[in-house]
């Protein structure tokens, strides 16, 4: 036997003269690291219920349960924790699409009743709310793409001097992309006037199951290459991805999926080939996009109907109100020619009121639905807008459309910051490009820079394509010379709203600008003509504000068999329009069988 | 029989079964010559919940049967019911001691499949959480070994250091035991402010430690007598029962995934792993305590090379929708048990579809412990567990 390995391992008892090392827990405060991943927290204000924390937790240790208090684009939930099963792994945080959810550094905490262990963060206060330490999601660090899939369009170049669509479309690789990003939250779904079905066709184009997806927009929507185009797209404005990064393009999606469908195809796929007739009949006055989504579905559910149409062609404003290279015909027509495939009969050039009453038409059919849309450009009122060459926008934006000749002048002055404003100004702008081969308009618009009401969009593409948006500035007078505008006066405008939130612009009438231009062109809004309806018939309707007629949630006027939807009512845009003509097509069919109901 | 050349049997074999042409005794229960026992499942520590059928004769083994099945968990099969970054949590649980190998070979196995390149970073991130995982284990594990002997002393030492290294993980990762740091397309997060002076700081400890052990369990004639000859592997069962890491490295095979086929950046690193022929208990215990100061080693090398700034994690497609085409992968890399594997399988959908776990606990815990526990003395049951890291959920997965 080795002796000194006999009494080596005794040289251990060294350490008796030594302090212990062992940390007397629990009585020593010892905080968890700064990433520690223990209870969680929730930034209630950042929430919006979007739901991805329970999706991921594949302990299935959180619910989303109802809060008192929630904001727009917000679901109305939030996350509810379960101790019993959560296992700290924090993908709840990493994927949260606000970054509201966090982990403190707690890791002790003693209650007797279990059910404490079952909580809503943010909402029932903890005593590490305000721990700012614990696992937060890392920098450069995503569970999807934040950054929206490109859509090729025309060059500046390209398109300056053309009505050619300027939006080229997603291809399959692009489009699949788009979707992958989605996190199918459903706060579009809830946000959208029509509440189309938008987790569930983006999911179809993931499954590139392009039939499925056209299925689910008709479900709602009966216009959606128009909508994939045009569409105000609320959606994308509450859209969760939109918090931390670009919102999906929910209407480029749509537009992908009404453009791979051929519309020979359509009857097939959206199954409406044995229609049911009902024997029964109803009106549509005027064919924009409440219309024709009145006679859609009333067209489903059997009833005969007919649309009434003031112009030569079909679609409202779709078509009169909208530039060619936002939404070229052949698109409206896809769209509207599937409605009358469907055995919708439309009559043009006739006016309600002048050559049929609309007394005549609640007699002749068993309903009758209006949408007549807001058509009155509104003029500012200014010294010199009542001259000749002083344009209301809708006019000017019909006649491009319906081929009208009219002098394209050198110079030209938009007043107004909308979407219309910018319509009209980047029309005007191209057909100044072809007689001219140069451009000179200025829009002019009462709100500032970060204000202005038009699409961030159109104002981008409106300066590449060379027109002049100046924000900020009000209109005082148009300088007429020899019965000819010369330009517009302009004072600097600082602010819109007063205190209480009403329209009260304020002026500084020392900065002043002179914007020179032949042809001015009025553009701050329009106004509804409800001329068709007799005095007399106005009577049994009840008016609200601004002059609009009051409905029930059908539509329904006070007149039993009279709905009205569209601009008129709601909006303006195209898809409270869809919506309201959905929703007046059920109020009809209600009407019509009280039996069944 | 094997037979170490110290290692030396009671002559007189009367009192013992005769066996039969396979090599196994033929034990007859009536004669009352044997006693059958059971060792487990109760947790032992280090070893886990399995279960050892020994028959003994006076006080040496001379059946045992392993007995696996305590746990209850089906965690492969949890996996094919979990999209592919769910499988995460569920999957850092197959093994408890040494997590990070589990979310390392998940994770390069979904990349692999679902084509994602790691980025430079992560890589060395991810090579760093592998070894603070591994040396955690190891300071265990090698004072541990005479813990087995009732040598609690080193054991102790070794704790308090893993509890350093822990403190390291928590502050990395977030999280102590479980950690999960490495992700599907790379890590969650960079080094913490300070991280690599304090992580330097804890290994001049193990400096210090190795020493220490050295003249309490390698310069010790308690241990040695009673570990060396014991449970001996000759070189000739490597192959042929499936031996790997320091088990195969204790008995003249070298065998590292690290070195052989190298993964991570791996390939950057100066390391030689140690092997001695001598084949017994404390051949395997110098083996570890070898690999722990190589550990040491790999890991200044690692804080010494690895780039300052980078990307931590590649992109991947939303992880709520990501379907991985269909293929298969074996996906593997050096535990501290010896190689660790996945057999992975997708067919195209948001989920796995085969999961296959594939540890070295398996081999050893079955066929080679029945085997070395043959003619052992009961009291050596536990060093001889210990010596083979057997992990029982890496069994049970």
């Amino acid at each position: 036997m080795d002796l000194k390995k006999l009494l080596t391992p005794f040289t251990a008892w060294g350490n008796i003269t030594k302090d212990p090392v062992t940390i007397k827990d629990p009585f020593n405060e010892r905080p968890g690291a700064d990433r520690y991943r223990g209870f969680h927290k929730n930034d209630i204000d950042q929430c919006i219920g979007c739901g991805t924390c329970e999706v991921i937790c594949e302990n299935e240790a959180i619910d989303l349960v109802p809060v008192s208090d929630s904001k727009d684009g917000d679901s109305g939930l939030r996350p509810m924790i379960d101790y019993g099963r959560c296992c700290w792994c924090a993908l709840c945080v990493d994927i949260c699409t606000t970054n509201s959810l966090s982990l403190s550094n707690e890791y002790t905490w003693v209650s007797t009743d279990p059910e404490d262990f079952r909580f809503v963060p943010g909402v029932d206060k903890k005593d590490w709310d305000n721990n700012e330490k614990g696992w937060k999601k890392p920098d450069n660090y995503e569970f999807y793409s934040l950054k929206r899939v490109h859509m090729d369009e025309l060059s500046p170049e390209e398109r300056s001097d053309s009505f050619i669509e300027m939006m080229k479309g997603y291809s399959k690789e692009q489009a699949q992309q788009e979707a992958d990003r989605c996190v199918q939250c459903g706060i579009c779904t809830a946000t959208c006037p029509a509440h189309m079905g938008i987790p569930e066709y983006i999911k179809a184009i993931r499954n590139d199951d392009l039939e499925e997806g056209l299925r689910i927009l008709y479900d709602t929507n009966p216009l959606p290459e128009i909508c994939g185009r045009i569409c105000t797209h609320k959606c994308e404005t509450v859209c969760s991805m939109g918090h931390k990064g670009d919102p999906i393009s929910i209407r480029w999606l749509k537009r992908y999926i009404a453009d791979q469908n051929p519309s020979e195809k359509y009857k097939e796929i959206l199954e409406v080939e044995n229609l049911q007739p009902k024997g029964k009949k109803v009106a549509i006055i005027g064919s924009g996009p409440s219309g024709l989504s009145a006679a859609h579905y009333l067209a489903l559910m059997g009833y005969e109907v007919k649309i009434f149409e003031k112009l030569e062609a079909a679609g409202g404003m779709m078509r009169y109100g909208i530039p060619e290279y936002r939404l070229p015909y052949d698109q409206i027509d896809k769209d509207i020619d599937y409605i009358l495939s469907l055995g919708v009969e439309i009559q043009y050039n006739v006016t309600i009121g002048k050559d049929i009453t609309l007394d005549q038409l609640g007699k002749d059919y068993d309903a009758v639905f209006s949408g007549t849309g807001l058509h009155l450009g509104r003029s500012t009122g200014i010294p010199g807008s009542d001259n000749k060459h002083v344009y209301a926008s809708p006019d000017l934006l019909r006649w491009i459309v319906e081929g009208k000749e009219f002098e394209v002048p050198e110079s030209v002055v938009v007043i107004g910051g909308g979407n219309v404003a910018m319509d009209i100004t980047r029309s005007m702008a191209r057909l100044q490009m072809v007689k001219y081969g140069k451009v000179q308009v200025i829009a002019t618009a009462l709100e500032t820079e970060e204000n202005l009401p038009a699409d961030l969009e159109e104002v981008v593409e409106g300066r590449e394509e060379a027109c002049i948006i100046n924000a900020g500035w009000a209109p005082v007078e148009i300088e007429i010379k020899d019965g000819v505008p010369t330009g517009l006066h302009v004072v600097k405008c600082n602010s819109l709203f007063d205190s209480e939130g009403r329209f009260n612009p304020q002026t500084d009438p020392n900065v002043k600008e002179f914007w020179p231009g032949t042809m001015i062109i009025e553009s701050i809004g329009q106004g509804m003509d409800l001329s068709y309806i007799s005095e007399e018939f106005k009577t049994k309707l009840e008016f609200g504000p601004r002059g609009r007629v009051q409905t029930d949630e059908y539509f329904q006027t006070g007149v039993e068999w009279f709905f009205m939807g569209g601009d008129i009512i709601e909006g303006p845009d195209v898809i409270h329009g869809i919506a309201n003509g959905h929703k007046a097509a059920v109020g009809i069919d209600i009407m019509l069988n009280p039996e069944k109901n | 029989m094997a037979k170490s050349k110290l290692f030396t049997m009671n002559e007189d074999r009367s009192l013992y079964p005769e066996l039969d042409v396979n090599g196994k005794p033929i034990v007859d229960l009536t004669s009352h010559k044997y006693v059958k026992i059971w060792q487990g499942p109760q947790h032992p520590g280090v070893t886990g919940n399995m279960s050892l059928e020994l028959t003994i004769s006076g006080d040496e083994i001379v059946e045992s049967k392993t007995h696996v099945g305590y746990l209850h968990r089906a965690f492969e099969k949890l996996l094919e019911r979990r999209l592919f970054v769910q499988c995460m949590p569920t999957s850092i649980r197959l093994c408890v001691a040494e997590p990070d190998t589990n979310e390392y070979v998940i994770s390069n196995a979904i990349e692999e499949l679902g084509n994602i390149e790691v980025p430079e970073m992560a890589q060395w991130l991810r090579m760093l959480s592998l070894e603070m995982a591994r040396l955690q284990v190891l300071l265990r594990q090698v004072p541990g070994q005479a813990g087995t002997f009732a040598l609690g002393l080193g054991y102790q030492w070794g704790s308090y250091i893993r509890d350093l290294i822990l403190d390291s993980f928590e502050e990395l990762t977030g999280g102590r035991v479980y950690h999960m740091y490495i992700i599907p397309g790379g890590v969650r997060g960079l080094l913490p402010d300070g991280f690599k002076a304090r992580l330097l700081e804890k290994l001049k400890l193990i400096d210090e430690f190795i020493p220490k052990i050295d003249k309490l369990i390698f310069n010790n004639v308690v241990f040695e007598s009673r570990a060396r000859g014991l449970a001996y592997i000759p070189k000739e069962w490597v192959d042929e029962y499936g031996i790997y890491g320091p088990a195969s490295r204790g008995s003249g095979v070298s065998r590292d995934v690290r070195k052989t086929n190298p993964y991570l950046k791996y390939d950057q690193l100066d390391f030689e792993p140690f092997v001695t022929t001598e084949g017994d208990v404390y051949a395997r215990t110098e083996v570890r305590r070898a690999d722990l100061i190589m550990t040491v080693d790999l890991i200044r090398q690692i804080l010494d090379k690895m780039p300052e700034k980078g990307d931590i994690k590649a992109e991947t497609p939303n992880v709520l929708h990501w379907k991985i085409p269909k293929g298969e992968t074996y996906s593997k890399c050096e535990s501290s048990r010896g190689e660790y594997g996945m057999y992975f399988v997708t067919d195209g959908s948001a989920m796995p579809r085969r999961v296959n776990l594939k540890g070295p606990s398996y081999t050893h815990a079955n066929a080679l412990l029945d085997k070395l526990l043959i003619n052992a003395n009961i009291a050596d049951t536990a060093a001889i567990m210990v010596s083979l890291a057997t992990c029982p959920p890496e069994i049970e997965r």
